[in-house]
């Protein structure tokens, strides 16, 4: 919290002199204001992207030199190493890529893009940050309960997950239910009033097609999490009555099928890709076209694909399952609606591409982790295509090329494009610029190792290393000195890569003090969070503006600046 | 006092208490469809999701012959059809409590509501009793017809109570919703909230008309 505080201080400085003073506790410990709820989020994201790193460095140590004394953590026994997985997966996904990605750009973001003031229900934007900072506390307190934190891996799959006497975490399981549960809903409310605030308070004059392309993509992500997360949200109820009370429900002992409760996962699952991927995309649309100075190429058909990606994102769940049990025949579909959700993705790609094509590019750091998250994604998004067929999938299974594929989609949309987002904003949010130089150290700090850390894990995997086991040396064809060489390799570049985090951490509470003080337009772009000042004051916008045409009319001919604002109703 | 978009805005007292409580947000309506309506319809759709899901599983394991789904058949079908009835009549007062609403007729909005809440404690009532003679068959009959069905007792019953336990949930939430908003109608406050209510009111009636035919008429 108190991060929080001091992270907005600057705020105060240029609030508007017509409100009333509001206390500190009001201001930012239980703000209404869409803007601190936003960064309320963030922080908090921040701060658990901080634990799962730790996590990730423990395992990875054990894995690289197995046995050892870990430093600043301790030796890592098997239960401790599921623990560490499990949670650092549960983690990055629902309480670092959700909160920071929706929840922290999409609340900052929306009232501002769309022009006005704040969403149609703060108190219940209040409420969903409330209930997900208890999912936090409740997910935090689980490790240290009798039998430590859940360790059945993210996936929770029953009965290991359902059964205290399989998973040796009889309260750590349950608290971990428990947390997600809180988590989602407060994904709910926040996102319903995601969709009604776009649907009904868009400025005078705001168009659909006027909406910029983040606020499209965070709302799609919204209804998609709200379509996948419901047969989840009854299975977890299933499950949780299956650890507390005894049901059945998964356990095939009593009638029940585990392969039901995959099932309602990864059709969860699979769509909570693209609800992650979906805002870094429309993040990544505005950076790219403010830097390449030139219109977003097709914006209708970045729209289109993306409405259809977010509906086949639907029917794909099953290739998760490939070697679970299901019948060939379902596998064979599964096959085609996995092959062909890369077609409206690889769409997208092309459309960002041709907008780079022509344009006057300016390689400033936020472009730069812009271009970074395109080409690492493509990487992921390519492997994907290997293990989507179903006969390669049999052998890759588990292994860690399916490590290394996830890692390559997450890893850019969380880290490398949420990063682009945070250094393009970051004036808008705290008035201050970011400095240059060491913006450009972090980003090849952080590039480079996280090649270096995944790219030996695709190896690893095709060589067959299998996911999920905490000490290879058990394995003679798998602890040959070659092999263990990678992981060592693996393991060095995460630390390098770690390094390079406290950089930008000192880079960006420095700059929040003390950074070049930022101007309204700073980036010279068109959307209308640009015209208020930065960091806007409690009710944004002095006038609230109307809208005269799409957010991406750049080096308009005939004009005098390469920019037209949104709400600018003459020549520019 | 109007508010004006677009021009400079009045600096008196009201206005700022309006800026720092009542953001201009919670008043435009680009879809024409009122805030409060149109987020009532996206809770409903999130609802439809999860009883979905749920129903979903069971019809999945119904049709995969998963071991006591015979067992339906000792379900109470005509206490589950009385409450069918009950739970529709309800939603008729509760669309009469809108309509007295729109014509501002505050005394009649507020009997309807409470007619409607009344309707909701009856089908709470008969679930009780339904429940009760379940797991406690020894409180109706001694010695007792059949051993006691809980949650355990096999996977059909799991989901029974389950499914018919969340929709009593649902019902009581609605129940302690209604009671909160009749209090708003005596004071004349607030009266779009009866229609939104209402909308919720219908979609708890019907999860329960995918229920009962789920749960007690497809006894093989």
């Amino acid at each position: 919290m108190s991060e929080t505080t001091a992270a907005t201080a600057t705020v105060q400085e240029h609030a508007h002199e017509e409100h009333h003073e509001m206390s500190f506790w009001e201001k930012y410990i239980f703000p209404t204001d869409h803007k601190m709820i936003g960064l309320q989020y963030m922080f908090t994201g921040m701060f658990m992207a901080a634990v799962g790193g730790y996590f990730a460095y423990a395992f990875r140590m054990q894995l690289a030199f197995p046995g050892m004394d870990v430093p600043l953590f301790g030796q890592v026994t098997p239960q401790i190493y599921n623990m560490l997985i499990t949670n650092h997966g549960t983690i990055m996904i629902f309480w670092v890529a959700m909160p920071v990605l929706i929840a922290g750009f999409g609340n900052f973001l929306i009232p501002l893009m769309i022009g006005c003031d704040d969403m149609v229900f703060p108190r219940i934007n209040r409420l969903s940050y409330q209930i997900f900072f208890v999912s936090t506390v409740v997910l935090l307190l689980s490790f240290f309960v009798k039998g430590g934190g859940f360790g059945g891996a993210w996936t929770a799959y029953p009965p290991l997950s359902s059964v205290p006497e399989y998973n040796l975490t009889n309260w750590g399981s349950s608290l971990w239910i428990v947390a997600v549960a809180l988590e989602i809903i407060a994904f709910l409310l926040g996102g319903i009033n995601f969709v009604t605030t776009t649907m009904n308070s868009r400025a005078p004059g705001m168009k659909m097609m006027d909406i910029p392309i983040v606020i499209w993509m965070i709302n799609i992500a919204v209804i998609m999490f709200m379509a996948s997360v419901g047969p989840l949200i009854a299975g977890a109820v299933m499950l949780f009555m299956d650890q507390r009370i005894g049901t059945t429900f998964f356990l095939p002992a009593g009638g029940g099928d585990p392969v039901l409760w995959q099932h309602l996962f990864w059709f969860f699952g699979h769509p909570e890709v693209y609800v992650v991927l979906f805002p870094t995309l429309g993040l990544v649309a505005d950076v790219i076209t403010t830097f390449s100075r030139k219109k977003l190429w097709g914006y209708r058909t970045i729209l289109y694909t993306t409405i259809a990606t977010g509906g086949l994102a639907f029917v794909v769940w099953a290739h998760h399952q490939f070697i679970a049990g299901i019948d060939p025949r379902m596998a064979n579909v599964f096959v085609v609606t996995t092959l062909l959700i890369s077609i409206p993705i690889a769409e997208v790609m092309f459309c960002y591409i041709a907008t780079l094509y022509g344009g006057s590019i300016r390689f400033t750091v936020p472009m730069l982790w812009a271009l970074g998250f395109l080409m690492t994604f493509l990487l992921g998004g390519v492997t994907g295509i290997y293990l989507g067929a179903s006969g390669l999938n049999i052998y890759f299974h588990d292994s860690y090329f399916v490590v290394a594929h996830f890692h390559y989609t997450f890893f850019p949309i969380t880290i490398i494009g949420m990063f682009g987002a945070l250094y393009y904003w970051f004036p808008k949010m705290f008035g201050r610029h970011l400095n240059e130089f060491w913006g450009k150290v972090h980003f090849w700090g952080t590039l480079i190792p996280f090649n270096g850390i995944f790219l030996p894990l695709f190896l690893l995997g095709m060589a067959g290393q299998h996911r999920r086991i905490y000490n290879y040396e058990h394995f003679p064809d798998l602890a040959s000195p070659d092999l263990q060489g990678l992981r060592v390799f693996a393991t060095a570049s995460l630390v390098i890569m770690l390094l390079f985090q406290i950089p930008f951490l000192i880079n960006f509470f420095g700059s929040m003090f003390r950074g070049r003080k930022a101007e309204p337009n700073p980036w010279k772009a068109n959307t209308l969070e640009w015209i208020v000042p930065s960091p806007p004051p409690h009710g944004n916008f002095k006038e609230l503006p109307s809208v005269y045409r799409g957010p991406y009319e750049y080096s308009v001919p005939g004009n005098r600046e390469d920019y037209w604002p949104q709400n600018m109703p003459d020549r520019n | 006092m109007t508010l004006r978009e677009g021009g400079s805005p009045p600096r008196t007292f009201a206005w700022k208490i309006l800026m720092t409580h009542s953001p201009i947000a919670t008043r435009r309506t680009v879809t024409g469809i009122p805030t409060g309506r149109l987020a009532v319809w996206w809770v409903l759709t999130s609802e439809v999701f999860i009883f979905g899901g749920l129903i979903m599983c069971f019809v999945l394991y119904k049709l995969n012959g998963a071991p006591g789904f015979e067992q339906a058949s000792m379900t109470n079908t005509p206490a589950g059809a009385f409450n069918t009835f009950v739970l529709l009549t309800s939603s008729l007062t509760i669309v009469l409590a809108h309509a007295a609403s729109e014509r501002r007729d505050l005394k009649k909005t507020f009997n309807y509501i409470w007619f409607t809440i009344f309707g909701g404690l009856v089908f709470m009532v008969v679930k009780f009793y339904e429940y009760t003679t379940k797991i406690f068959p020894e409180w109706y009959h001694t010695p007792a017809t059949h051993e006691p069905i809980t949650i355990l007792s096999n996977v059909f019953w799991s989901f029974y109570f389950t499914a018919t336990g969340l929709h009593a949930l649902h019902v009581f939430g609605g129940m302690v919703i209604m009671g909160m908003i009749s209090m708003d109608v005596l004071k004349g406050r607030n009266l779009q909230r009866v229609e939104l209510i209402g909308l919720y009111w219908h979609f708890v009636d019907i999860v329960w008309i995918f229920l009962f035919p789920l749960l007690y008429i497809a006894n093989f």
